[in-house]
């Protein structure tokens, strides 16, 4: 199989030109996925409005990874010496073939795609991110989860001799995540192992992570080590310190607000103080391809 | 020199409005400018209760008179930055959009005491003239014993919109806390 260079995707400088040449034209943000859709290869989930980029180093500098800390800067500051190699992810619980499979072997067998996906977060701003990675789905296959597979837990790494964050109880690590099984399988949610056309830095969660662009940045694990299918709903690391404030599903939406942040508008991050909040939609955007995973559902009560 | 000690007070205390102003003008606030400019004006706004509820007791303690003379100044900086925090907040950030800022005031309880400390901040700024002192006489006093309530909803405000760790939050209220103790007078509370 061949192996894939991550600068051979989307060299970052393509898309610093991408971006050049829209703003030579002098494009409005509406015309601008246009001349982005020219460019990018073509993929299905690329949302269709207002897709502008947030500039990498807004994207690498500007993190909640409270591993490393709570301060936004904190996670860029503190993470460049993270061992990432080797990396073993153990896929287990509720499958036919429970699988410990290094990241190496995942880059060989998941060949990686560009997704653009916004990254909305539940402190009310957003951010749209060139990722590079695979559906979770396909990895999930590999494994054959049972019927007794109704939801999948996701286990980030404990090593509070790297993770300074995880020396003091701001939440119980190490930092657990979950899905529903069908969200976990639906094709818009990838794991990560890139974004900008390179690998995953350290501060987004390298070496892999998962984004699940309906739901809050929260949602999206880093740093994964263990996938564990299981018959119960897990309970989530944020859950478990706000049962109040942060629910199994925290889908994107902006008819439920947080106690401390209203959820109806957003920021984009890199806009300065001119720009006005833009408003949050349902599912951040993309309800027409998820919205029936909750048909019937009071998504007021599972928030 | 003694001439000199208020004016250069007055500017020290102005410091913080420059360097924002500056950050503003040379786009140094990073990726999310207009939070920074609230958690700026915000924290400076609780510094300024600290620094005039020290005064008094600094006051009994060193026999300087010239702690209660600045008080009213660095008082009137409290509403200074409560308000450039607040204005933040309605105008850059909000837009003026009265129905999210009227749905958070009420829904949203550390907007709500924020806001409440900041109402309370007005009658104390009015009545801060020679004027209204002599015209107000025992009942001024009284009235700006409202400090102490805003003191407390100040320091609430900060607690309530944390989200996980209070370190930053609860070092002010500790801090506060201490100050308004400090105004207790023990010895009439024991010889009762």
């Amino acid at each position: 199989m061949k192996k894939f260079k991550y600068s051979e995707i989307t060299p970052e400088s393509i898309f610093k030109n991408r971006r050049k040449f829209i703003k030579n034209l002098g494009l409005s943000a509406s015309s601008l996925f246009f001349g982005q859709n020219l460019i990018t290869s073509a993929n299905a989930n690329t949302k269709k409005e207002n897709m502008k980029l947030t500039e990498y180093r807004y994207v690498t500098t500007y993190n909640n990874y409270y591993e490393f800390g709570t301060g936004k800067s904190d996670p860029v500051e503190r993470s460049q010496k993270f061992e990432t190699k080797p990396w073993d992810i153990i896929i287990d619980g509720e499958v036919e073939n429970p699988i410990t499979i290094s990241m190496e072997e995942i880059t060989q067998m998941f060949p990686s795609e560009e997704r653009i996906y916004k990254l909305r977060c539940v402190e009310g701003w957003s951010m749209i991110i060139p990722w590079l990675g695979f559906p979770l789905n396909k990895l999930l296959k590999k494994v054959s989860p049972t019927n007794k597979a109704k939801f999948v837990k996701f286990t980030s790494i404990l090593d509070p001799e790297q993770m300074i964050g995880q020396r003091f109880p701001i939440l119980d690590w190490p930092y657990k995540e979950g899905l529903r099984i069908d969200e976990a399988m639906h094709d818009l949610t990838i794991l990560v192992t890139g974004l900008y056309g390179k690998k995953l830095p350290n501060q987004n969660g390298a070496p892999l992570r998962l984004m699940v662009p309906w739901k809050y940045g929260f949602k999206s694990s880093k740093a994964i080590v263990n996938i564990k299918l299981v018959e119960k709903m897990p309970i989530s690391s944020w859950m478990k310190a706000s049962p109040n404030e942060y629910g199994f599903y925290s889908n994107v939406n902006p008819g439920v607000s947080h106690p401390r942040w209203s959820q109806a508008t957003e920021r984009v991050i890199g806009e300065g103080i001119i720009s006005p909040r833009i408003p949050t939609t349902m599912f951040n955007g993309y309800g027409d391809e998820v919205a029936s995973l909750y048909d019937g559902m009071d998504l007021k009560k599972y928030f | 020199m003694k001439s000199l000690l208020k004016p250069s007070i007055f500017v020290l205390s102005a410091a913080p409005f420059l360097l924002i102003t500056y950050k503003i003008f040379f786009n140094k606030l990073g990726p999310e400018p207009v939070k920074e400019i609230t958690h700026f004006t915000g924290e400076w706004t609780l510094i300024f209760i600290c620094l005039t509820l020290s005064m008094s007791p600094l006051k009994r303690f060193t026999s300087f008179i010239f702690w209660i003379k600045i008080r009213r100044m660095l008082g009137l900086f409290v509403f200074f930055y409560a308000t450039l925090h607040l204005l933040t907040y309605v105008v850059i950030d909000y837009r003026l959009d009265w129905n999210q800022i009227t749905d958070d005031v009420i829904k949203k309880k550390y907007v709500f005491v924020g806001f409440a400390a900041w109402l309370l901040l007005i009658p104390l700024a009015i009545t801060s003239s020679q004027k209204m002192i002599t015209l107000l006489k025992q009942n001024w006093k009284r009235l700006h014993r409202l400090i102490y309530a805003i003191a407390i909803l100040g320091s609430l405000h900060f607690i309530w919109l944390s989200k996980t760790i209070y370190f930053k939050p609860l070092i002010y209220f500790i801090i506060i806390t201490i100050l308004l103790i400090l105004r207790v007078n023990f010895k009439n509370i024991f010889n009762r």
